[in-house]
């Protein structure tokens, strides 16, 4: 994963227990038994995950909200 | 869910009840809709309407007898609409007549029609266009002989004849100069007829019907036949009459004989298929609608003159008049309620969606927000002339979904959240008076007062001890509405038999509650504790001396939708604003009619859009500052810059009297309850209770604050966040900003907090959360 991957405007973010800065990596979002595979930044020592704002107020509340009406 | 109970419900619903107009026509023909589409300028559209019911509209057009017209509900407001004068507008000026007539398959079962009035012409039209195979008899030289004997400038043959092509451009054989009848000279005997087809149509006129005694009953009078009127039998079974020679000689309407072959095609089709003549007839011919349509408030408007009464209306004419209809609908309910306007339909149709949302096993539930946004605050109920209870139904839906487990997890999940912190440690406790073994009353002032003003609470209490005998023990806590609003019988169960258990601990004493909506639920769902409203009480027992004079001299009162039908509670405030001499303007929704503040039945949780319209549509309903008896109520109109009293701030005073003050947020809230509890133990019961320093400080801004609200972070859930961050390092750091961001999921919920390291504390940047679960694969 390299810097280009990310997306403008994505911060850059360092771990602050491992002091290295997070990168694109594949993790997975569940929610009711649902499950989907996405790529976020995480730390590539400890797997410590960032959920953008954009992300967990849109994408992932409209996710919520549907599996919550199945 | 009951089928048959959702199904009594949805019946309970008359909007789809036809209007008068088509209730009194024997053929219920869509007037209401025919002349909407008059009033919208589309003559062939309302041609079209009135052709699907009308087989020959030039003819009834001109000489339609129009029973609709006495019953319609404008004739007291300016007189009936001329809705007989607007059907020949339709086909005076719709530009699209062409004959519309379908027919299906044709079926191999014969079918005999003696006469060509309107009646055996009805009957021949609906036949074929069924699929059956006709024989129409008649004994002139053309169809329709008596229609043309009514005159050229009443009826013109030319429409008779444009009508009859209709009915001739189908699969039909007439045979011209044929009488049935059982006399020797004119050929062909009924029997004969009786013989050769699989069913009889008679619809003979007037005519003498002796020559039909072989074959049929006669009345005694021995000249017409015995017919059924329901269902137009005679005594063959084959043989079906109707007409003129069924309703009498004396009048002749032209509606009635369309009804009588209509009707009488419906039963020769039953007989057919062996089925029963006379089963769900009920609502066959002219019939009194159970459609209520408010007339109040219509201003009376004279029926439009015709300028030259031959030619009928002109077009303009006819849409002045199409737009003096009251277009006959109930919606008594919809009226008053934003969220039953908001989905745009009525109680009817909701019931249906609610129930088939709820029977779907696999897939989307198209309408949870429809169940979950109703504030179950009994308006409906209150206003339908059925006594149809929407509210009711949404609770049961609700109750049911939870039950099947497919309730929205989210949804009421912050206002349970709240609910369990009112029954737990921090906030509930249950006292006698200080000084007292025992209590006669009980002061139960409720988890949202307690959060709004803690401090009227404390000062109240006081009084209530003060003035009353016999000990008045203390117990803080939730009622647990929310539990019930939100479906969870079981945790509402639970809720109330933990209030009650400590309420006979204390002895039983009568309870007293400040909170209309505790006073409800205990009113309906704990029966065996005596309840009384604080404002009753206060009523009797007087004001606190202190009680200050208003700092506002008028107030309109906004009553509390929980106790709509509580008219002693609603007295009482009213009494006591006197005492406190306070003048009131009523508003127009007052009491019984009053409406919802947003809070009820956690719609605000469910549907904030709606929550709004409600709260936006009740604070314009008055000039004059608002004065509730609720707390939420009055936090919820303050909220939205309308200036509201709560009935404590007049009779309290002090800081709190400010009309215009904002409730306290989220956190606050608790923070408050909790601050009461401890309040009250160290000040009334000399408790040692120290209030615990919040070990981590925040720093919040006026606007995180108000993302935290709107988000439904809490400033402990921010804490959790930053003791964990702390405690274990977990978290990253913009490099730009230098801000450091971190997350903790307490349970079912992820909260992020992005936050700055201050010597005082630590500065809160930015809030949000989700559900879902995240994690490294």
């Amino acid at each position: 994963m390299t810097e280009k991957e990310k997306a403008p405007g994505t911060p850059n973010l360092v771990c602050k227990k491992c002091q290295q800065e997070l990168v694109m990596g594949k993790v997975t979002v569940s929610y009711l038994g649902a499950k989907f595979p996405i790529e976020l930044l995480k730390c590539p020592s400890c797997g410590l995950i960032y959920v953008p704002e954009s992300l967990a107020t849109g994408k992932m509340e409209q996710v919520e909200q549907s599996l919550e009406d199945k | 869910m009951d089928r048959q109970r959702v199904r009594d419900r949805e019946n309970q619903c008359i909007q789809e009840q036809p209007p008068t107009c088509t209730a009194a026509c024997p053929i219920h023909v869509d007037a209401r809709g025919m002349i909407e589409c008059i009033r919208k300028q589309d003559f062939s559209a309302a041609f079209a309407i009135y052709n699907r019911f009308v087989p020959f509209p030039r003819i009834i057009s001109r000489i339609c007898d129009h029973p609709c017209e006495a019953e319609c509900l404008r004739h007291d407001l300016g007189g009936a609409i001329r809705i007989n004068a607007l059907e020949r507008a339709c086909v005076d000026y719709s530009t699209k007549k062409a004959a519309c007539a379908t027919f299906s398959t044709k079926k191999s079962t014969r079918i005999a029609v003696v006469g060509s009035g309107l009646s055996g012409l009805t009957a021949a039209y609906d036949l074929i266009t069924k699929g059956y195979r006709v024989v129409l008899f008649e004994a002139g030289a053309q169809l329709a002989g008596h229609l043309r004997e009514l005159g050229e400038e009443l009826l013109p043959q030319q429409l008779i004849d444009e009508d009859l092509a209709t009915l001739e451009s189908l699969p039909v054989e007439v045979r011209l100069h044929t009488r049935v009848g059982g006399y020797a000279h004119t050929g062909l005997s009924l029997s004969a007829v009786i013989e050769e087809f699989d069913a009889v149509y008679l619809g003979v006129g007037t005519a003498d019907a002796a020559c039909f005694e072989q074959e049929l009953k006669l009345q005694d009078d021995g000249k017409r036949i015995v017919i059924e009127p329901l269902t137009f039998a005679t005594s063959h079974p084959k043989v079906f009459a109707g007409g003129s020679h069924r309703y009498g000689a004396t009048r002749f309407s032209p509606i009635t004989s369309i009804h009588d072959g209509r009707y009488a095609v419906l039963s020769i089709e039953r007989f057919l298929q062996k089925a029963s003549l006379s089963a769900n007839r009920d609502q066959q011919g002219p019939f009194k609608t159970k459609l209520f349509t408010n007339t109040k408030g219509i201003e009376p408007a004279a029926t439009v003159p015709m300028a030259k009464p031959p030619q009928g209306y002109s077009q303009e004419e006819a849409i002045g008049e199409a737009e003096r209809c009251i277009h006959c609908e109930c919606l008594e309910c919809v009226k008053v309620c934003e969220y039953l306007a908001h989905y745009k339909s009525y109680p009817k149709r909701y019931i249906r969606e609610l129930y088939n949302n709820y029977c779907i096993v696999l897939g989307v539930h198209p309408s949870n927000r429809l169940m979950n946004s109703c504030a179950l605050c009994g308006l409906c109920t209150t206003v339908c002339p059925e006594k149809l209870s929407m509210g009711g139904f949404c609770l049961e839906t609700r109750q049911a979904m939870v039950e099947k487990g497919k309730m929205p997890p989210s949804v009421h999940a912050f206002a349970l959240r709240d609910l369990a912190f009112s029954t737990g440690e921090q906030f509930t406790m249950a006292r006698h008076q200080p000084g007292h073994q025992s209590s006669r009353y009980i002061f139960f002032p409720g988890c949202q007062l307690s959060a709004s003003s803690p401090g009227q609470v404390f000062d109240i209490y006081q009084h209530l001890q003060q003035s009353m005998a016999g000990g008045v023990g203390l117990m803080l806590g939730c009622c647990g509405a929310p539990a019930e609003w939100s479906g969870r019988k079981e945790l509402f169960g639970e809720t109330l038999a933990a209030v009650q258990k400590q309420w006979e601990e204390l002895g039983s004493p009568q309870v007293i509650t400040a909170c209309s909506s505790c006073y409800r639920m205990f009113k309906d769902h704990a029966g065996a504790m005596p309840v009384e409203s604080l404002w009753t009480v206060l009523d009797r027992v007087g004001l606190p001396p202190s009680a200050a004079p208003a700092s506002s001299t008028l107030v309109a009162i906004h009553d509390a939708c929980t106790t709509r039908h509580d008219d002693d509670i609603q007295e009482s405030v009213r009494h006591l604003l006197g005492k406190l001499g306070v003048a009131v303007s009523e508003l127009k929704d007052n009491r019984s009619l009053t409406t919802c503040c947003g809070y009820g039945g956690l719609m605000a949780f469910a549907n904030p859009e709606v929550a709004g319209k409600v709260v936006q549509r009740r604070i314009h309903d008055g000039e004059a500052d608002y004065l509730t008896y609720c707390a939420m109520c009055r936090d919820n109109f303050a909220a939205q810059g309308k200036r509201t009293f709560h009935l404590l701030d007049l009779i309290c005073g002090g800081s709190n009297g400010d009309a215009a003050r904002k409730g306290p947020g989220y956190s606050q809230r608790h923070e408050n309850r909790a601050r009461l509890k401890s309040r009250m133990l160290r000040d009334l019961w000399g408790e040692n209770v120290v209030d615990q320093a919040d070990p981590i400080q925040l720093i919040i801004s006026p606007e995180v604050a108000e993302v935290m609200e709107k988000r439904m972070v809490l400033a402990e859930d921010i804490r959790k966040v930053i003791a964990h961050a702390e405690a274990t390092g977990e978290k990253m750091e913009d490099t730009a900003t230098g801000r450091l961001l971190a997350s903790y999921r307490p349970v079912a919920v992820t909260y992020w907090v992005e936050y700055s390291v201050r010597e005082t504390g630590f500065e809160i940047h930015n809030v949000y959360s989700h559900r879902m679960e995240v994690s490294s694969i």
